[in-house]
């Protein structure tokens, strides 16, 4: 079984909850419990249907208000596959949100309403499933019941979709009518649409082809911990331990460790369960190395002809997460990888219209749920590859220094 | 060691030849079907990279240990994460005095055999020392109380961050929580302002008093933790397996009849096969019938469950519908 993690976005009117309150239930993900205390809560507030919204929506304050606060996770699981939602808001704080749920997703779903068609919101949670260059794009075309079923309502949708999409970098997009409130096509193909001829969209989650999404080209593995147990039956053992962030690994391979740029043999590749013959990317692991070389937390370890940029000067899209905006010349520690070091911005190039694309260069700061062009000038070289060719060493996050608040997320530009 | 690695489905084969459009040709989508890991060891390796990144950018770790299942997986965990070195960080119970005695035994064997160092805090002590003060009323229960135990344990050997086992699958307060959850310096949760997650890049950065709670099994499903304590051979309290008790039923709940709680009034005790989907206090921790006796049976009784484990199990969560959410607040687990 795989793990496929997508998130949502959209408001109550879209059908949004309605869809994953039917993907849970369907999939018996949804215990007797959780409903009657769903029921029990949507009666008390007079709902006039049970508001599956109260599934994710938690906390005290969403309960009361009907709002959604924050990012939610969902489980669950079919025989192909185990699947995890990042649910996020449409309205609050949705840039902050929806960034944080599409930094770890697979597949994006899009929900578009049949009767409105393409609005404002469709484009800026396209635009941010691309930005975040999240691989797989799924457009939902939900309530085609209260448009008759029309193949014409959704070709129009999707002709008109593809040609703004054309403007983003969306390296999959996939386009389902749907109707989440009487289940046609969520599960089962639905036989009031015989002229639609792809999957229903569980099935199109669980076989969606995700394997070669991750970057197995560029050997890439920052060192996160030295393991040196000192004990009598291992006295010289000394491993590196972290987990491959791209390309694949092998004993006899030779790497090259940055900073210091020496080079050596992988001697081997621990794991508790034994010795692998190959480790590959998104694997945690233990690497032995031939040579007795000076290595800690941070450094990189890499191929000799397969490198990552090396540099002090960086170039990044950043969304901004915090009240207090950003401008030229404040201070941040900055994350990437296993390290972090400080950084200032140099420089704001633009700030970027989520809904609309404008360019605005006009800005000299960055505000809450603003995203932008920054340079940015660190204390000590990154090892990173652009985020569009990695999206582990082509991302970082910035933190106040005063509350250490995360504040910022980055995507790196680079040499492809 | 190699054997049981075999056993397990650490490359699970992509065999089946969907022409879904591979994605990224530069990424060698070739050879791609055959590095895709299974969802077991996508979620051991993420959490093995939590646990990693703790030790490495924290003073003070500790991990949180009831003897419970979700524990035991994150002692395997960090165990796997740190090998063959020892794990760098001591193991802390939070000892309410009533506790099944059965995990209290098997706590002190666990510990023993992986080599750490053990740290219990007593929520006796923190009422004979006048910290807490036991809730009145028959057969009251310790769960509260433990948040103030925890917090001065926490205070006393200074920890940094502490491990906890929760999942986001158990409660809809928990669904919202980050792997890395900040507390401030009165142990308070606020989930209203929590640090936004992104990648796997955690921010653990924090002022001296506060501390982060982590959670590396936050993406695991009940399940999961199943399926994975039957691949790993993994040893649980004996509770969690079928056995005869003298039970009684309370609020629709099955309660051990036992030194710290008995029926009273109507509540008739019966013997009967049980076991338990959770392990707490004795006086809250609700049984199930069952006839499980192994993992594999237990597996096939999750996955045909019709309630989650703390809705069937847990008096501490029927308080009110945001009864976690109000303890996670105080600086419960």
């Amino acid at each position: 079984m795989e793990l496929l993690r997508f998130a949502t976005a959209g408001s109550v009117d879209d059908g949004k909850s309605t869809l994953i309150g039917r993907l849970l239930y369907d999939s018996k993900a949804i215990f007797e419990d959780q409903l009657e205390a769903v029921e029990r809560v949507s009666s008390q507030r007079g709902d006039e249907y049970t508001d599956l919204a109260l599934l994710t929506d938690g906390l005290r304050a969403e309960r009361e208000q009907g709002i959604t606060i924050d990012v939610a996770y969902r489980y669950f699981a079919t025989p192909a596959r185990k699947f995890i939602i990042a649910d996020t808001p449409g309205h609050i704080q949705y840039t902050r949100n929806m960034v944080t749920g599409n930094s770890t997703a697979d597949l994006t779903i899009v929900l578009v309403d049949a009767r409105l068609g393409i609005v404002e919101q469709t484009r800026r949670h396209a635009f941010l499933a691309s930005l975040l260059r999240v691989p797989h794009l799924l457009v939902c075309v939900n309530k085609m019941d209260l448009v008759d079923y029309d193949q014409g309502v959704f070709d129009a949708i999707r002709e008109e979709f593809t040609t703004f999409a054309s403007r983003l970098e969306v390296a999959d997009m996939t386009f389902i009518p749907i109707s989440a409130l009487k289940g046609d096509n969520v599960v089962q193909r639905s036989a009031n649409m015989p002229w639609y001829e792809g999957a229903s969209l569980l099935h199109h989650l669980e076989q969606v082809y995700i394997a070669s999404d991750r970057n197995l080209i560029d050997p890439r593995f920052p060192v996160q911990w030295v393991v040196r147990p000192q004990a009598s039956n291992l006295p010289d053992y000394r491993g590196y331990a972290g987990r491959i962030e791209g390309g694949v690994f092998r004993p006899g391979d030779e790497v090259m460790v940055l900073p210091s740029g020496l080079t050596t043999t992988v001697a081997g590749i621990d794991t508790f369960d034994g010795p692998l013959d190959e480790a590959f990317a998104s694997m945690s692991v233990t690497l032995r190395l031939s040579d007795d070389i000076d290595i800690s937390r941070g450094d990189m370890i890499c191929r000799p002809h397969n490198r990552p940029t090396v540099g002090q000067d960086l170039d990044a899209m950043v969304c901004w997460m915090t009240d207090r905006p950003i401008q030229v010349g404040d201070f941040l520690a900055l994350k990437h990888s296993t390290r972090w070091v400080r950084a200032v911005v140099r420089d704001i190039h633009y700030r970027l219209d989520v809904n609309t694309l404008h360019r605005d260069e006009t800005a000299t700061t960055l505000g809450l749920n603003d995203v932008g062009r920054v340079s940015l000038r660190v204390t000590q070289p990154l090892f990173y590859d652009s985020y569009r060719r990695n999206r582990q060493t082509g991302s970082f996050i910035l933190a106040t220094e005063d509350n250490n608040v995360t504040a910022g997320a980055g995507m790196l530009h680079g040499p492809d | 060691m190699s054997s049981e690695y075999e056993s397990t489905d650490y490359f699970s084969m992509q065999t089946d030849p969907l022409s879904w459009p591979s994605v990224n040709e530069s990424s060698g989508a070739g050879l791609a079907g055959q590095y895709q890991l299974s969802n077991l060891r996508a979620i051991e390796t993420e959490s093995i990279h939590i646990i990693r990144e703790v030790a490495a950018e924290f003073e003070r770790p500790v991990l949180l240990f009831s003897g419970g299942k979700d524990s035991v997986v994150m002692l395997r965990l960090a165990q796997k994460a740190f090998w063959p070195g020892r794990i760098p960080f001591p193991v802390m119970h939070i000892d309410t005095g009533h506790n099944f005695p059965e995990v209290l035994a098997f706590r002190d064997r666990m510990v023993s055999e992986l080599g750490a160092n053990l740290v219990v805090a007593s929520v006796q002590e923190s009422i004979d020392s006048g910290r807490s003060v036991d809730e009145g009323g028959p057969d009251p229960s310790r769960n509260r109380l433990q948040t103030r135990t925890l917090l001065d344990a926490i205070a006393e050997y200074k920890f940094d961050a502490v491990f906890g086992g929760a999942r986001r699958d158990e409660e809809k307060a928990r669904a919202k929580e980050r792997v890395y959850s900040f507390r401030d310096d009165f142990g308070q949760w606020d989930p209203k302002n929590q640090r936004p997650e992104l990648w796997s890049l955690y921010n653990g950065r924090h002022r001296a008093g506060e501390h982060i709670r982590v959670f590396p099994l936050s993406d695991w499903t009940e399940l999961d933790i199943w399926q994975y304590v039957g691949e790993e051979g993994l040893e649980l309290p004996s509770i969690y397996f079928s056995h005869r008790r003298e039970v009684f039923r309370r609020d629709g709940m099955l309660i051990s009849v036992g030194p710290f709680v008995n029926a009273r009034g109507e509540e008739e005790i019966i013997e009967t096969s049980v076991r338990y989907r959770t392990v707490g206090d004795m006086t809250c921790t609700g049984a199930v019938e069952s006839s499980a006796v192994s993992v594999d049976e237990i597996i096939l009784e999750v996955a045909a469950s019709r309630l989650t484990e703390r809705g069937a199990t847990r008096a501490d969560d029927r308080v009110s519908e945001a009864a976690m959410e109000d303890r996670k607040r105080e600086g419960y687990f």
